[in-house]
């Protein structure tokens, strides 16, 4: 009887372990669509701030260059590792064309790029949120197949350690940005 | 390890709001018996009852009808006696609140809350609903116009937090209770003085009339020391959760000047919320009533307070600002972890 009672503690164990295994796999995917998702949705907006801003930032060209042409790699990029060389360039020519934006004051008067720069600004973030939350379920689910003894059901059933998103060193370095230009301070 | 802290915190919740709703049908259970002995429609007679209990009946019908009623729409009835709206991208500044809350939820892994507004200059905000799948966060006009981007993520950032650990469902729960006990208590004193007092002609003994009268004298006192202790309740949950979700803020914007600098800013505003009622203010991320929000501090100030002083929670996220890796609280050990992972 002892025995029984054990054998289906036992069981039911490796039943909850294991689901728990598969949730957090699930939800590290998940999150990671999430990242996907804003990657996408900043792939949409370049061409469309490119071409609101252009007119006004003749000088700029090496900038505006340098955006379209970390998108075009990203687009076609032929694997994983590549794509994300090319995103992380995307993050660092946009923050310096936001940078540069700041000395053209036409622009500040210009509604629809006023309304494409917060787009940007609210992807940017997201994309940085979204990161972030990968990061912290990876971490959620590395513990768990590495600690014992969910590691024995871990490594049972082919469970294997996700990688956490790391960005471009000099990508790092900054911190969140508030790219509006706008200071709304009353 | 993040996530997990919110499950349990979820799990407490849960149980809480499982206590009150019970304390709550006790507390009508309570008041609608006395009143049935007040009113002389039953009587305890050589230890059998007789007569049939119809307040305590329809008081435990109410009660239950109200819980069912504020689990289920509690979020719509706050937000009309704020008289809030739906807001909708319609300035830019909209616009950013809209894409804040968002990023919000994203950093906090929660669906987004659907966004309300309220006409009002004083900057304040606050979360409800019953789960994050039904949670709103609302925000006064006066948040939208006098806050930086910076700062509404540090304040919408503690609205999440309250949304990803279930708080929103039992400070929504105790809203509406709040309102249902001071109705309640309001209800026994008309009755009491202006109605079935000794009304129903049923001989009894003196004996059984004393006790008649020190029954109704229970009745009156519960249902005047009822709505106190319920604010005073209210008061105690919201407190402790304030410092708790303004640590998860930081956790999601990895940023404590956020929230620091969105305090500091409203600490130095005096204009009180016109539509901060005593039933709702325990929601707020900032005391919205006049003359309550000073740092006044000791037993008697806190017991009378919904919020922690404004400036003690400015010191701690001056503390986690300053001291990095000094892991003053459990949120900065979080962060900096999940930060350098």
């Amino acid at each position: 009887m002892v025995f029984l009672i054990i054998v289906v503690a036992i069981v039911a164990w490796v039943v909850f372990a294991y689901n728990r295994l598969v949730s957090l796999r699930n939800q590290v995917d998940n999150s990671w669509r999430q990242i996907d998702v804003q990657l996408k949705r900043r792939h949409d907006l370049i061409p469309n701030l490119i071409e609101a801003v252009k007119g006004y930032m003749q000088f700029e060209r090496d900038t505006l260059t340098q955006v379209v042409e970390a998108r075009a790699k990203a687009v076609s990029a032929p694997d994983q590792a590549s794509r994300m060389a090319a995103e992380s360039q995307i993050t660092t020519g946009l923050g310096k064309l936001m940078a540069v934006m700041e000395n053209y004051p036409q622009l500040k008067a210009d509604g629809n790029v006023l309304k494409l720069q917060e787009e940007l600004t609210t992807t940017e973030n997201q994309i940085a949120f979204a990161r972030q939350a990968y990061n912290d379920v990876v971490l959620d689910l590395n513990t768990r197949i590495q600690i014992f003894p969910t590691n024995l059901i871990a490594s049972n059933f082919g469970f294997k350690a996700a990688e956490y998103f790391k960005g471009a060193p000099e990508e790092q370095a900054v911190p969140k940005v508030d790219l509006s230009m706008t200071t709304p301070r009353a | 390890m993040a996530s997990s802290n919110f499950r349990s915190l979820e799990a407490t919740n849960r149980r809480e709001t499982a206590v009150l709703v019970v304390a709550f049908m006790l507390l009508f259970g309570a008041l609608g018996l006395g009143l049935d002995f007040a009113a002389r429609d039953i009587a305890i007679i050589d230890g059998q009852l007789i007569g049939f209990p119809v307040l305590t009946i329809a008081a435990l019908v109410f009660a239950g009808i109200e819980s069912i009623v504020s689990y289920y729409s509690g979020a719509s009835l706050v937000l009309l006696s704020v008289h809030a709206r739906p807001l909708t991208p319609d300035t830019p500044k909209h616009q950013m609140v809209l894409d804040v809350i968002s990023e919000m939820a994203t950093a906090a892994r929660m669906p987004a809350p659907k966004p309300y507004l309220i006409d009002d200059q004083s900057p304040n905000a606050f979360a409800t609903g019953r789960d994050p799948a039904h949670s709103v966060i609302c925000v006064t006009q006066g948040l939208v116009d006098q806050m930086d981007r910076e700062e509404l993520q540090g304040v919408i950032g503690h609205e999440m937090s309250h949304v990803a650990d279930y708080d929103i469902r039992t400070m929504m729960m105790i809203a509406v209770m709040v309102g249902g006990i001071a109705m309640l208590s309001d209800f026994v004193y008309r009755w009491m003085f202006f109605g079935g007092f000794g009304a129903r002609g049923r001989s009894n003994s003196g004996r059984d009339n004393q006790a008649a009268v020190l029954i109704t004298v229970a009745v009156i006192v519960l249902a005047a020391l009822a709505p106190i202790f319920s604010q005073l309740l209210a008061m105690a949950v919201s407190r402790q959760r304030e410092y708790l979700a303004d640590a998860s803020s930081v956790e999601f914007t990895r940023n404590p000047r956020a929230l620091l600098r969105a305090l500091e800013h409203i600490a130095k505003i005096e204009s009180p919320l016109k539509q901060g009622t005593a039933g709702t203010a325990h929601l707020f991320i900032v005391n919205p009533r006049e003359g309550i929000r000073e740092d006044s501090e000791g037993f008697l100030a806190n017991l009378f307070s919904t919020h922690p002083p404004l400036g003690r929670r400015i010191a701690r996220l001056q503390a986690l600002l300053g001291a990095a890796g000094a892991g003053t609280l459990d949120a900065q050990a979080d962060a900096d972890t999940s930060a350098s992972s």
